[in-house]
């Protein structure tokens, strides 16, 4: 079973790589880009084909290391 | 005095610190591997040096603050021993959460790497006891992530129980505006935590031990806690 961690900065901190993608952007004439924000994804192999355990060992692994909630959200998608 | 500097990979500023707490103490520091589990028997303070532990990689600090040895780092701060964070060692020990709060990204999105002035916030520290409450200390700073950063609940309680260490400002003394080199909340340099025994900073006192290098400003955070023990 797989699954993608999504991390992103939560709203309102700055985010400079953001920041600077967005401004690389606009000056390629690319009409209609409002904002950018960079985060991160994770792309994780499990050993487990339980949807409801995996949900739950991906949760630990998010709170113990792959995202610090005091500045960053996450989320799990199962593909 | 018995100190232990912790050495992770990636850290490069172990050097200058173990010469540092030398040169106070009279006493070579133990230099202990992070896969270890066991600090040396008999310590006093726990060093965890600058540098960029993995690369930076995930996020400052986050990979070294889940290694083996952090376990009895931990174990060392809640019986009451000294931890000292230094740079790096602050981002790790936010990432492990015997700090609150984190560092981010340089509001400037510049490397700061240049003297700085701090405010010295109070003396009665196992750390800052050869200061002045309010003393002006000149010492080195170097980092893309020193911005200090905090809800606002935290930052009321770091204040209110007198946590903040230390605090930019100008020569004067003047903290704020554009003598905070990174954007940190309330000029925070370092912050101790609850009962005053771990301190994290982002500047290098250990760099300023020696006037053949500019500045000595840094010594008596060594020597202070080199009398104690």
């Amino acid at each position: 079973m797989k699954a993608n961690i999504i991390v992103t900065l939560k709203n309102g901190l700055l985010d400079p790589q953001g920041k600077a993608i967005e401004g690389a952007l606009k000056s390629l004439d690319l009409a209609g880009i409002e904002s950018v924000r960079q985060g991160k994804i994770f792309e994780v192999e499990l050993a487990t084909e339980d949807r409801a355990k995996a949900q739950d060992l991906l949760k630990r692994a998010c709170e113990k290391l792959l995202a610090n909630t005091i500045v960053e959200n996450y989320r799990i998608e199962f593909s | 005095m018995r100190a232990a500097v912790i050495l992770f990979p990636g850290s490069n500023r172990e050097g200058d610190v173990i010469r540092a707490l030398a040169k106070a103490s009279g006493r070579k520091p133990a230099l202990v591997f992070h896969a270890e589990r066991e600090l040396p028997q008999g310590t006093d303070l726990v060093v965890l040096p600058g540098g960029f532990s993995y690369g930076d990689y995930l996020r400052c600090g986050a990979i070294a603050a889940r290694s083996p040895i952090m376990e009895a780092v931990r174990a060392h701060a809640a019986q009451g021993g000294r931890v000292l964070g230094i740079c790096n060692g602050f981002q790790i020990l936010c990432e492990s959460g015997l700090l609150p709060g984190v560092l981010m990204r340089n509001s400037n999105l510049r490397f700061a790497c240049h003297l700085q002035h701090l405010r010295v916030e109070r003396d009665d520290t196992a750390f800052t006891s050869r200061y002045r409450k309010h003393q002006v200390i000149e010492v080195a700073i170097a980092h893309g992530e020193g911005n200090y950063t905090a809800d606002a609940e935290t930052i009321a309680r770091l204040e209110g129980e007198g946590r903040v260490a230390f605090r930019y400002c100008d020569a004067k003394g003047a903290v704020g505006g554009p003598a905070n080199p990174n954007g940190s909340m309330n000029d925070i340099a370092g912050i101790y935590s609850e009962n005053c025994n771990v301190l994290g900073l982002m500047p290098h006192p250990e760099n300023l031990v020696d006037s053949l290098v500019g500045g000595t400003d840094g010594r008596a955070m060594f020597e202070g806690l080199a009398a104690l023990a």
